[in-house]
């Protein structure tokens, strides 16, 4: 096999677990986002629901499932964005030239902010 | 061995508008599905910025609720709303499209599919809630 090959197939060879991302990440924002952003956005921000409070909204914070949840609930959307955005940016606007520039913005901005969500869930005081 | 690039055929594609999208109510709901990917995003960093006050302390805290009640971010808000409800109604009608179940050999309607997914996403809809809302 010479090289072009092998660099053809090590590129086909990321695309399902990227693919497996986008897919378990689109699942966690269409079940879990709405409420979510319903409560957070709208219902506690605009008082139409009187919110916990700040210590009580702490504490939750601190529990270790929720952390955990929490990065579920932020890393796997981002990566599905990325998949998502990445496609929008070729097919929508053929952006074609630009593809390797796409990728480092769409996976490396999940990646940042996944590390930004280990950082902060780690650092609750 | 021959590189096997060198033999794709070269055809003639014609050139697509950047624009091709517009067309048709199909393509535009295509695009759309693809776009709310970016709410999902901004929901995530909202999210993240949330987490960030939180544990700034109370004074941090009141000041992002006051930002979240600022009528630019509302209406980001409401835009979000709306795509995250069409990636949800979206991504659980594809599921028949994506799987086949069989039942004693018949193919199970699209909608006995789907159903299930609408019923998770109420229950933990429901159970985010109920956390958040007894804390």
């Amino acid at each position: 096999m010479d090289s072009s090959a092998k660099l053809i197939m090590g590129r086909r060879s990321n695309e399902p677990f990227l693919w497996l991302l986008f897919s378990a990440g689109g699942v966690v924002a269409a079940m879990l986002l709405p409420i979510h952003l319903f409560l957070f956005g709208f219902a506690f921000p605009l008082g139409w629901l009187k919110g916990p409070s700040y210590e009580s909204l702490l504490a939750l914070l601190r529990h270790p499932v929720t952390r955990f949840y929490l990065l579920v609930f932020c890393c796997l959307p981002l990566f599905h964005w990325a998949h998502r955005f990445r496609f929008t940016l070729y097919d929508g606007l053929q952006i074609k030239h630009l593809n390797e520039l796409i990728n480092i913005f769409c996976y490396g901005g999940a990646i940042v902010g996944t590390a930004v969500a280990v950082y902060l869930l780690w650092n609750i005081p | 061995m021959i590189n096997p690039t060198e033999y794709v055929p070269k055809c003639y594609y014609p050139r697509v508008s950047t624009y091709w999208w517009v067309a048709r109510w199909a393509y535009l709901k295509f695009i759309l599905r693809e776009v709310s990917s970016v709410f999902v995003a901004w929901i995530v960093v909202v999210t993240l910025l949330q987490i960030q006050a939180l544990t700034r302390g109370p004074a941090e805290y009141e000041e992002s609720q006051k930002w979240l009640a600022s009528p630019l971010i509302v209406a980001l808000n409401v835009i979000s709303f709306l795509f995250l409800i069409f990636h949800t109604v979206t991504w659980f009608n594809l599921a028949p499209k994506a799987m086949v179940v069989r039942l004693r050999g018949k193919r199970l309607p699209a909608a006995a599919v789907a159903a299930p997914n609408y019923a998770v996403w109420v229950l933990l809809s429901a159970a985010v809630a109920w956390i958040v809302l007894r804390s």
